[in-house]
C-alpha cells in the first residue's frame, strides 16, 4: 500500500495509489498533477542523523562519530510533493540531501534491533536541504542550517513496511534538472535502521508518527533558483522539488 | 490540569549572560572557534512533557539532573518574519518550564541523549496571559530544591529579550500557535537527584513543581 496526503477541491485527504493516478477516502480517483501533494503523515517527533554514510563524512571532512549525530526538526521544515523550497539570495552553498525517512508505527521503548522492524509503520523519501553559510559550531548543525521553513520535503508516498522488504539494500539517486549528481546505496549506513531504532528507543520513547531520517550519501552539490531537484529511492518513491529565490516570497535586498 | 504544548517546543542555548560568559575564552577556541551569531536553538520534543507535578524520570545512568529554569513564551499567532516592535503582539502568554538535562560539558554537537529522555520538559498548564505579564524582561525566577533555594535570576539578563529573540528567529523559521519558545537557562543550573522535588517559581507567571524518581530500568 502507497499513501498520500492530499489537497484536492478544497480539503484534505487521504489517497492510495491506484495504477498511475490517486484514489481518494471519498471515492474519487484524481491524476497526480491534480491535487496538491502534503507530506505523506503528520508527523510527531522529526528526528535527523547527520553524517550516517561514511563517504559523506569524508566529503565534508569529519572523523567517524563515536555516537550517531542526531538532532531534531520542527513541523515548520516540512513540504511535500512538487513543493517550492527557498534559497536565500546571500546563500552560497545551499545543497539537498536525498534519505531514506523511516516512520515510526507504534510506542516504541528499548527495543532491541532485532525486533525494530516491528515498529516501523513504512518509509518515504526524505530531502533535507542543508544552508553551509549558516553554520555555527553551537549544537552543529544548528536550526538557522537545518530548520528554515520548507526545506525538508517529503514524500510523495508512505509506502508499508511490507512493500520494503530490505530497507538496507536501496539504491539512492538525486538529479538536478535532470543530472545524476548524487548516488548511493543504503547499505552505505554507518547506522543501520534497526540501530538507530535501538538507539534513539533507549533513551527516549518513539512513538506513532514520529520519523528517522536517516542520512545522506555523497555527492551534494549547489542548487540554484529554477532549478528541479529529484530525489528517489528505488521501492520508495520519487519526490520532486523547485528551488526558488527570495523574490518568490516577497523577500528582497530592497525590501 | 496536564496539558501539553499544542505545537514545537523550542529551547535557546546560552542566552543568559552569566551562562555564555561562564565560557570565558573557550567560545573562541574549538571546537566552537567563535561565540554564536544567530539564537542557537533546541527542540525538547512530545516524549519529554510532562505536566506540573508529575514525576521526571532520573535514567539510572546519570547521578544527578540539571534543573533549567526557563520562561516559556507561548505564541498565539502565526509569527514570521515578525519586527521587533510588533514581537509581544504574537504571544499568547507565559508559562513556566523545567528544561532538565543530563549534565554535560560540549554545546558542540546537539545532545539529544543528555536533553530529550523521556519526562525532561515538565511545564506548567496555567499559562499567565499576556496581558498580565507587561514587561518580560524584569521576572525574578527562582529555583528550589526540598524548600531550599537554590537558584536565583533575572530574565533582565537575557541576551535577547523575548522580544528580539521572536524577531530573530522567525526571520528563518515560522513560530506557530502553541509553540512554546523558552527564553533560556540561567547559568549555574541546580542539580537534584532522584527521591527529590524541584520547584521554580517566575515572578507573575508562576510555579511549577516535580518529584524526581529513579527511572525504572525494567520499565
Amino acid at each position: 500500500m502507497k499513501r498520500a496526503r492530499v489537497a484536492y477541491s478544497g480539503a484534505i485527504h487521504e489517497a492510495t495509489a491506484a495504477g498511475g493516478k490517486l484514489r481518494l477516502e471519498d471515492g474519487r480517483t484524481v491524476s497526480e498533477d491534480a491535487v496538491v501533494w502534503l507530506p505523506p503523515f503528520q508527523p510527531r517527533t522529526i528526528i535527523a542523523l547527520g553524517l550516517n554514510y561514511a563517504d559523506h563524512a569524508k566529503e565534508l571532512a569529519f572523523n567517524a562519530q563515536e555516537e550517531p549525530l542526531v538532532f531534531l526538526k520542527g513541523p515548520n521544515a516540512l513540504v511535500g510533493h512538487r513543493a517550492q523550497t527557498r534559497r536565500p539570495d546571500d546563500a552560497t552553498f545551499m545543497h539537498y540531501e536525498c534519505e531514506l525517512a523511516v516512520v515510526i508505527g507504534k510506542p516504541a521503548r528499548r527495543v532491541p534491533r532485532t525486533a525494530a522492524y516491528d515498529y516501523v509503520a513504512g518509509y518515504t523519501v526524505a530531502n533535507d536541504y542543508a544552508i553551509r553559510d549558516y553554520l555555527e559550531n553551537w549544537y552543529r548543525p544548528n536550526l538557522r542550517v537545518k530548520n528554515r521553513d520548507g526545506c525538508t520535503a517529503l514524500g510523495p508516498w508512505l509506502v508499508d513496511r511490507s512493500k520494503v522488504p530490505d530497507p538496507m539494500r536501496l539504491a539512492l539517486r538525486t538529479t538536478v534538472n535532470g543530472k545524476v549528481t548524487q548516488q548511493g546505496n543504503t547499505r552505505d549506513m554507518i547506522s543501520d535502521v534497526p540501530f538507530l531504532i535501538e538507539y534513539l528507543s533507549g533513551f527516549m520513547t518513539l512513538d506513532a508518527g514520529d520519523v528517522i531520517l536517516t542520512g545522506t550519501p555523497e555527492g551534494v552539490v549547489n542548487v540554484m533558483p529554477g532549478d528541479e531537484v529529484v530525489t528517489e529511492i528505488e521501492g520508495v518513491g520519487r519526490l520532486v522539488n523547485h528551488i526558488v529565490g527570495d523574490a518568490a516570497f516577497g523577500r528582497s535586498e530592497k525590501g | 490540569m496536564q496539558a501539553p504544548p499544542r505545537g514545537t517546543v523550542y529551547g535557546t542555548l546560552l542566552n543568559y549572560r552569566g551562562a555564555l560568559d561562564a565560557l570565558g575564552d573557550a567560545v573562541h577556541k574549538p571546537p566552537y572557534k567563535a561565540p554564536p551569531k544567530a539564537p542557537v536553538l533546541y527542540i525538547k520534543p512530545a516524549n519529554t512533557w510532562i505536566g506540573d507535578g508529575a514525576p521526571i524520570p532520573v535514567p539510572s545512568d546519570a547521578k544527578a539532573l540539571q534543573m533549567g529554569a526557563a520562561l516559556g513564551v507561548v505564541i498565539g499567532r502565526t509569527a514570521c518574519r515578525v519586527p521587533i516592535e510588533a514581537a509581544l503582539d504574537y504571544v499568547a502568554g507565559y508559562t513556566v518550564v523545567n528544561d532538565v538535562s543530563v549534565p554535560h560539558d560540549s554545546y558542540y554537537r546537539p545532545s539529544i541523549r543528555f536533553k530529550c529522555r523521556d519526562g525532561f520538559c515538565p511545564i506548567s498548564a496555567r499559562i499567565a496571559d499576556r496581558a498580565r505579564v507587561p514587561n518580560p524582561d524584569t521576572l525574578a525566577v527562582r529555583v528550589f530544591v526540598d524548600g531550599a533555594p537554590r537558584q536565583e535570576n533575572t530574565t533582565a539578563n537575557l541576551i535577547r529579550s523575548t522580544a528580539r529573540l521572536i524577531a530573530d528567529i522567525t526571520e528563518f523559521m515560522t513560530l506557530s500557535v502553541g509553540d512554546v519558545l523558552l527564553t533560556g537557562v540561567p547559568e549555574n543550573a541546580p542539580l537534584a537527584h532522584a527521591g527529590q522535588r524541584v520547584a521554580i517559581e517566575i515572578e507573575g507567571v508562576g510555579r511549577l513543581e516535580n518529584p524526581l524518581v529513579a527511572e525504572d530500568p525494567a520499565g
